[in-house]
Order: structure tokens, then sequence, then C-alpha cells
């Protein structure tokens, strides 16, 4: 009777440790131990281009090593002319892949989801949403900016995740969480 | 003389060769450990049912023996007893050894007051008091000990924290296997299902060599049941429901007992919880999903015996919707606006941010005794910790994780316990280690903690003394070896310029540097020391004094040293640092204690003193694409935490009882001189109890709780621009929150049930007045209000 008794433990124990060690190479599945992750899905670069059909001007942001690391670089094509009616187009990259990734198609893909926020600090700017998502309600891929007379500011460019829609316009008041938010020197002459 | 006796025996018994019932049993009584001979042992011959008493020598005779069996059980005062069966076919002698020793039959003793460890400062929680947090967490089980708190990743991700130190510097125990799973930040809570355990012990200044040399907090026990050798069959279930979260638990055990010593046990729980709700509002995405199940087989003797166990945890817990921001806009936005910035209906959905955790634990463990030397012990345990942590992302990578680990950890440890001398208890022990963590690639962002492999080996000697029937004295030494061999890709302006590292480190660089980044091989190998000296003294009057010191050494974990990136729910960049040094603690401890039925305390003040004791405090700011981000990093400095634990129990009349504690603290960092991060504020328990053993064990009690408000803490508010709003904004991230006090209701009845079963019902009421509050260790105190009241109702049946 003893004897089957430990058998029967025997036999239990085995299948406990089968199963163990069936849960340590399930749980292997997915692991391709490459060791070089590094394909990160980074937003490096943003790119706000700007025109009047004549003369471009853009505004890059661009920080290659993501957080940490190196602090990112502003570049500034130019200043605006005063009084002056652009159209305005906002691009997302990682330009950590090769060719760059675009990240702005995710964004207009889940765009009721997302919004851009133009905040200029020259209160002559005006800026308008010219797109719009599922719901009706503006994402801000594409702007129409307005200048009037000459001065220098900031402007600021936030993407925020899930705001609440829709909203006042101003990125206060939409909550959500910031994915985007950089900062240009503007000049208007 | 012996001899003497046995040849005339036989002399005699060969003369009566012809007879057949004529043979003569000798046999001879001794003590297991040291062969000291037990008098006055009773000898109980199955066959004939006749009792007889061992002499002075631990002899005894049986004449008149006819061929056949011959079955005796021999049981004596305070041993274990034993049946032995021989054949008859001469006269034979026998020594018969009987275990004499107590301390290895607690479960047959049963005494709530006995110390795993004679001479530490220990609390414990047995079975009835886990049952009351069923469904909750091992954390919030273990806040009701006094000196003991939590920190906090919302209501369902809980620490324990004991005297203010928590993660890779209190050890959890689990069933003899040191937990590995909940070191790597403060988010990572025990993954451990209280309702597989059935006592929980809190060291909290002893004795702790035994399981490692870094126990700079203390130590938390979780142990299992010993069964009683009889052939039985018996289980229970309980279920338990809750207003808040709307949800329950529901756990089941089934235990099976041979006479023979084996015995087997298997026990599985499910938890689920929907949104849970502050007193105003509810906590949008903040529900949890657990299925946990154990098994147990083993054979136990005195002599030998072996253990298996085996258990898997599964985790699936939603974090606060609103605690996920984007940058230190957000941050300032949540501080300042004084609700979630998502509140939603309730909902049983678990979305993102969430963590999923898979946690398995195997150990197997043998044990054999060895006349006139002690136990010895063998053990192999494996554990496996897959942690995912998935965040808000957008695209194709919405349901990838951002965090993606898995821990493997392999120990083979063995223990030499030498108790055949008198008064002197030894225990020897040596452990080897393997862990490795493996970032499992696909996340498509830079992993937090590395990919590394970590070695471990270790012996101990720890001696126990008993000075004389009163007083005993323990100490204890441990060498440890730890070598940690990691890969991670550094950036390149953070390796040459922010930590020049390229200068400190050149040997861990190699020559894989693309998208400015560079692969390097950090290596480290440490060697600790660690050392124990514990003193116990019984008084009269039921006075009991303890004393300890404790040496401990603890090496810098792998998420102090590696860690890179950003924390989204914090909304912080988290830095290693690969510089940081080992810390070095000691410990001093002293408790006094009064036991008696109508009155008892404990006073137990302590003092830590940690060199280079690592922390992780914000040092400024940093700007990404995000905008701003406070950047948090290790450092070492120079520390210290002194504080009193007070315990009060009184008996008021038969029926009403008196229950409070008491817990102080102060932690200094003292190079800086200003107080330590995180330190959990004076808070004081009363509760008062009625029970009525007639009316079916009626127990009513009230507890009060005060937590009050840490006025200590280190100020690294400042101040940033803001660019929307064009003006300086005040992060004011280190105030701390009011005090508060709880009031809770508790209250159970039990009724006989079946035959031989019960059925307990139990009602609780946390938050009875739904006060709205803040704990300053919840790391998402920024975001929303702690729960507001819960009605709780559980059912026990037991079969």
């Amino acid at each position: 009777m003893k004897n089957i008794k430990s058998i029967k433990t025997i036999k239990l124990l085995a299948v406990l440790f089968m199963s163990s060690i069936a849960f340590v190479s399930c749980s292997s599945d997915d692991d391709d131990h490459d060791n070089h992750d590094h394909e990160e899905e980074l937003i490096t670069t943003v790119k706000y281009t700007l025109t009047n059909g004549v003369d471009f001007v853009t505004l890059e942001f661009q920080d290659l090593d993501g957080e940490g690391g190196a602090d990112g670089t502003y570049d500034i094509s130019g200043p605006l002319t005063a009084n002056t009616t652009y159209t305005g187009t906002i691009q997302l990259l990682n330009e950590t892949e090769s060719p760059a990734d675009n990240i702005t198609l995710e964004v207009q893909e889940e765009g009721d989801e997302h919004e851009f926020f133009y905040t200029p600090s020259i209160s002559d700017i005006t800026i308008t949403k010219d797109d719009s998502d599922v719901d009706g309600n503006p994402i801000g891929i594409l702007t129409t900016l307005t200048t009037g007379n000459a001065g220098t500011g900031s402007l600021t460019i936030e993407l925020i995740h899930e705001p609440t829609k829709p909203n006042d316009g101003t990125s206060a008041n939409a909550g959500g969480s910031t994915d985007v938010q950089v900062t240009f020197a503007v000049e208007v002459q | 003389m012996k001899r003497l006796i046995i040849c005339l025996v036989i002399a005699i018994s060969s003369f009566s060769y012809s007879q057949n019932c004529n043979y003569i049993f000798l046999g001879e009584i001794k003590d297991f450990h040291d062969g000291t001979p037990i008098e006055s042992a009773t000898v109980h011959i199955i066959e004939s049912d006749k009792y007889l008493i061992s002499d002075f020598d631990g002899k005894f005779k049986i004449e008149n023996l006819c061929t056949g069996t011959l079955t005796l059980t021999i049981s004596h005062i305070g041993c274990e007893t034993k049946t032995v069966s021989y054949t008859i076919e001469n006269d034979v002698f026998k020594v018969i050894s009987l275990e004499h020793h107590l301390e290895e039959l607690n479960e047959v003793v049963v005494s709530s007051h006995l110390k795993t460890e004679g001479t530490s400062i220990e609390q414990s929680l047995n079975k009835a008091d886990l049952e009351k947090y069923t469904d909750k967490s091992l954390g919030d089980a273990l806040n009701s000990v006094s000196g003991v708190s939590s920190l906090n990743t919302g209501n369902t991700i809980v620490k324990p924290m004991i005297h203010g130190l928590h993660s890779s510097r209190l050890l959890i125990i689990n069933n003899n296997v040191r937990m590995f799973d909940q070191e790597w930040g403060d988010e990572h809570a025990p993954n451990i299902d209280i309702n597989a355990s059935n006592k929980v012990e809190v060291i909290k200044g002893a004795n702790t060599l035994k399981y490692g040399s870094d126990a700079i907090g203390g130590l938390i026990l979780i142990q299992p049941k010993r069964y009683v050798a009889q052939d039985s069959l018996f289980g229970s279930t309980m279920l338990s429901l809750n207003s808040n979260g709307r949800g329950g638990n529901i756990n089941s055990e089934l235990i099976k007992t041979y006479k023979s010593g084996f015995y087997g046990r298997i026990q599985t729980s499910y938890k689920q919880f929907g949104d849970f709700k502050a007193p105003d509002y509810y906590l949008t995405n903040s529900g949890l999903k657990n299925l946990n199940a154990s098994a147990r087989v083993g054979y136990r003797t005195f002599e030998k015996g072996f253990d298996a166990y085996y258990s898997v945890v599964s985790n699936e817990f939603a974090i606060l919707q609103a605690s996920h921001i984007g940058n230190v806009g957000d941050l300032v936005a949540a501080i300042n606006s004084r609700e979630p910035r998502v509140i939603e209906d309730f909902s049983y959905t678990i979305d993102y941010p969430k963590q999923n955790i898979l946690h398995h634990l195997a150990k197997i463990e043998a044990y054999k005794r060895f006349k006139n030397l002690g136990k010895l012990t063998v053990q192999y345990d494996m554990q496996i910790n897959r942690r995912k942590e998935f965040d808000l992302r957008r695209g194709d990578l919405a349901d990838t994780p951002v965090i993606d680990l898995r821990l493997f950890t392999n120990s083979l440890q063995s223990n030499l316990l030498i108790d055949y001398i008198e008064n002197l208890k030894l225990d020897a022990g040596v452990l080897v280690r393997y862990q490795q963590n493996d970032a499992v690639s696909g996340t498509g962002v830079s992993p937090l903690i590395p990919d590394f492999d970590k070695y471990d080996a270790s012996v101990y000697l720890i001696g126990n003394y008993d000075l004389n029937d009163s007083s005993e004295i323990s100490a204890g030494a441990r060498y440890d070896y730890t070598r940690i061999e990691a890969e991670k890709r550094y950036n390149l302006t953070d390796w040459n310029d922010t930590y020049n590292y390229d200068e400190l480190f050149p040997q861990f660089e190699t020559n894989d540097i693309d998208n400015s980044k560079i692969l390097t091989r950090p290596e480290f190998t440490f060697h600790n020391i660690s050392a124990n000296l514990g003193y116990s003294k019984q008084f009269n009057n039921d006075l009991s004094l303890f004393v300890n010191y404790g040496l401990a050494t603890r090496v810098p974990n792998p998420s102090e040293l590696f860690s890179d990136g950003l924390h989204h729910s914090a909304a912080r960049i988290e830095t290693g640092l690969l510089t940081l040094n080992k810390e070095v603690a000691n410990k001093f401890a002293v408790s006094f204690e009064h036991n008696n039925q109508d009155f008892g305390f404990s006073i137990s003040p302590y003092f830590k003193s940690i060199n280079d004791y690592i922390q992780l405090i914000p040092v400024g700011i940093t700007t990404t694409i995000r905008g701003a981000f406070p950047v948090w990093e290790y450092n070492q400095i120079n520390a210290q935490i002194f504080g009193v634990d007070i315990d009060i129990n009184k008996k008021i009349t038969n029926r009403f009882n008196y229950k409070g504690n008491l817990s102080l603290l102060k932690g200094d960092n003292l190079s800086e001189d200003i107080p330590l991060i995180h330190m959990p504020s004076t808070n004081f328990t009363n509760s008062i109890s009625y029970y009525n053993n007639e009316l079916n064990q009626l127990s009513i009690s009230l507890t009060h709780k005060t937590v009050l408000q840490q006025n200590k803490y280190p100020d690294y508010n400042f101040y940033t621009f803001d660019p929307v709003l064009q003006e300086d904004v005040y992060v004011d991230i280190s105030s701390t929150p009011a005090a508060y006090s709880l009031l809770s209701f508790n209250s159970t009845v039990s009724f006989k049930a079946f035959k031989t079963g019960s059925l307990k019902l139990e009602l609780n009421i946390e938050n009875l007045f739904n006060t709205n509050y803040n704990e300053y260790l919840n790391r998402q105190r920024y975001f929303s209000e702690e729960l507001g009241r819960n009605i709780n109702l559980k059912i026990k049946i037991n079969y």
C-alpha cells in the first residue's frame, strides 16, 4: 500500500514538473533572443511646413536619440511675412528608421483619439484647422495660418492623445496626455 | 552489562527451544538525537492489548511471545508517538528511537505565541487574520501589523514596506523560496496569493541570515501548514463579495492526509474587480483579474520527508487611466485639479495602461535526520516571472507592451541543522543561484531593465545557544558572492558626456555603435559579509526582552544600476547609475514584551544606520519631444532611520477586548541634512471588539486608524516654463497629503453545518464614513483620491 502511494506521488510529481517545463517552454515562444531590440517607436522629428504658394517656411524640431541623451535641435528656415495667409502641414517622423517612418499617418487613422493644438504667443497670428476626424471634429494636420503685423514670439505645437473632443480649442482644457510638445521661436516681418 | 543480559536471555531461551510461545522481546527506548534513554515511556502491545512502562534505562521486556508479528505503539510526553512492527521467530533485542524535540511539532502543540526564531522580533498573521484579506493583496494584509506600511501604485499594486524600507531591502520568503519578482521598481508588487498560505510572519529585527544578507528592512516569511499524519480528507471554500469594485474572490482548497505521513493539497482562487470608486467618482480603469492555483504533495515523518510545491499566479492589473500623462505640464494640471483627468462610468473592462504578470514557482525539498547529528535539508527551486506593462500607444503598437521582461531564477540550497548537542543548535548552509533576465524584444522601446545574468553563491553559519532556562543567545555570519553580467545599449552622449562612463568603464565598451547608441557589457562582482547577534530573556511576570544587532549588505539591484528611460505612468525619466556601490546597514532593535491573558504589550524601538543608501530622487528637468520631463536619478547618501512600534492589548471584560498599535518613524538623509523621501508618517490604530462564544462565536469589532500628515519630507518642488501658458509653473511633487482617519467595522459568526463542517459568515465595512483622503505612499496620489466605502460579505464553508 505504501509503495503504491509513493508511486502515485512520484507520478504526480512528474506531472507537476512536466507541466512546469511546459509552461517554461510556452512562455519562450515569442522570444527571438536577437538582443538587438533597438528599433524604437519614437517621434524624432516634428516638421511644420508653411507656404503661401510662393515661399516656403519650415519649422523643424529633431531629437534623434529620443528621451535623454543629446538635446533636440530647432531649425527654422526663415521669418514669416506680415499680413499673409499660409497653408500649413504638419509631419511627425521617426528618422531612426530608414526610410523614415511617417507617424502622421497613424495620427490621421486614429484621428478621433488625437488632436494637434497650435498656440502662438503673438496675438496677431491666427491658426485654423482644416481637416476633421470621423466625428467631424478637427485633427489639425492641415491648417491655415494667417499673420498680422510684424513681431517676434513663439509658436507651441502640441499633439494630445485622447483629448476631450470637441473642446474649446485650447490644449489646457482638452485633457488627454501630451505626445508632442515643441515650441518654436517665430518672427513675423 | 547490556550484552550480558542479552546473552543470558538468549541462553535461557535456547533451553526452551521446543516451546513455541516462549520468546522474549527486549526493547530499549532512546532519544533520537543524543541517544539518552527515555524513562517512563508507555509501550502498548497491540496484539495482546497490554501496556508496559520503560524503566530508568529506557528498557522494557516482553516475555512469553509466540511466533508471529509483534506490534508496539510507544508514546511519551513530548515525543512523537511511534508504531513499530516486528516478526518474532527468535528472541529479539531492539533499540527504538523516539523524537524528543517539541519545536518540530509546532502544529501539534499549536501555539500562537511560538516564534520561528527564538531571538527575533517578529509578529505574525495567522490563517484567520489572512482570511480577512482573501480578496486583497499581501501588502494590504501586512499593513495591519505595526511598523509595516505599504507603497502603492493605485489600490491594487501594493508593496509591503517595513520601517520605511521596501523592494529589495525586504526579503519575501514564500514556502522557503525567496521571491524574485518585485524588485525592479515601485510598481512591481509581490505576486503571492495569500490564500495559498497559512501563516505570515514579519521579522523586523533578527535572524534573517538563513535567507539572505540583504534584509535591511526585514523579512516576510510566508509559511505553509504542516499536517498531522492521519487519514483525512478536508477542505474549505470561501466566497467574498464587495460593493466597491463590484467584485470579489472565490477560493477553494482540498487537503488529503494519510497516516503514513503522505499529504497533498490543491488550492485555487479567482478574483475579479471592476473600476473601484473614490468617495465622489469612479477610478476609471482600476480593476483587476487574478487567477491563482497551487498544488503541494509531500511525505513527512520525523526522520525523513519531502515536500514538492508548485504555484502559478496570473495577475492583470488596470492602471488608473488618469495617471497616464504626457509631460510635466500634464503633471501640474493633474496636481492642481482635484479630480482625475478621466472619469467615466463603472466598467469591468481592463484597458490600457495595464500590467500582465505571470509568476510560476516550483520547489522540491527533501530532508533526512541523522542520529547523533541533526537534520539535512536540500532544496531546489525555480521561478519564472513574466511581466508585461502596456501603455497607451498609437497605431500598430497599440497592443504591444512597453515593458516585457522575463526573469528566470534557479536556486539550489542545503541546510544542515545540528541539534544533538544540548542547549546548542547550529545551522550551516550553502546556496547557489542563477538568475537570468530577458528583456523580451519586440516592444519597440529600449528596455528599462536590460538583459542580464546574475550568479550568487553563499555560505552561512548560525548558532543558537540556551544560556539557561530563560535566556538564549544567537549569533551568525554569512558570506555572499554576487556577479552581474549585463548587456545594454547606451546613448553615446549619455555614455561619453553625461555620465563620463567612457573613462570610468572603458572595459565595458564594445565596438558595436549604431544610431548614436553604443552596446556595452557591464560586469560587476561583489563580496558581502553580513552578521547577526541576538539575545532573548524571559522574566517572571510574563515579561520578555529581545535584543538584536544586525549587519546587512545589499548589492545594488539591476534597476538601480541600469534603469534608463521613461516611466509613463509616473511621467518621469528614471536613470540608473553604474557607479553605485553596495549598501551597508547596521541595525539595532530591542523589544520588550509582556504577555498574559488580560494584558499584553510590546514596545520595540529600532535604529538603522545605512551607509551608501540608494535612493531615487528628482534631480531636474529634461526637454524631449513631448515637452519637459522630470528626471529621477539614483544616488547614494548616508541615511539613518529610527522609530518605535508599540502594540497593546487589554481585556476589558470577558466579552470586550481592546487592541491598539502605534508606529513612529523618522528617516534622515545625513549627507544632505534633510529628511528621507517616502517615509511613512506616524500612524496609530485603536480597535475594540466584542466576542461571545455562546452566540455562534459572534465577534464584532470597530477599528479606527489615523495616519498623520508627513511633515518631514525632502522638498524637491521646482518651477518650469510652460510654453502654452507662457509662464513659469510650480511643480509641487513633494508636498504631502493631509492627515486622515478611517473607521472600519468587522463582524463574524460561525454555524455548525453538515456533520463535521462549519459555516462562517463575515460582514465588513471599510471606510465607514466614505472619507475623502490621499495617502503619501501612493504613487498615484497626484491623480486621484483613495477608495471610498466598501461593504464586504464573506462566506466560508469548512468541510
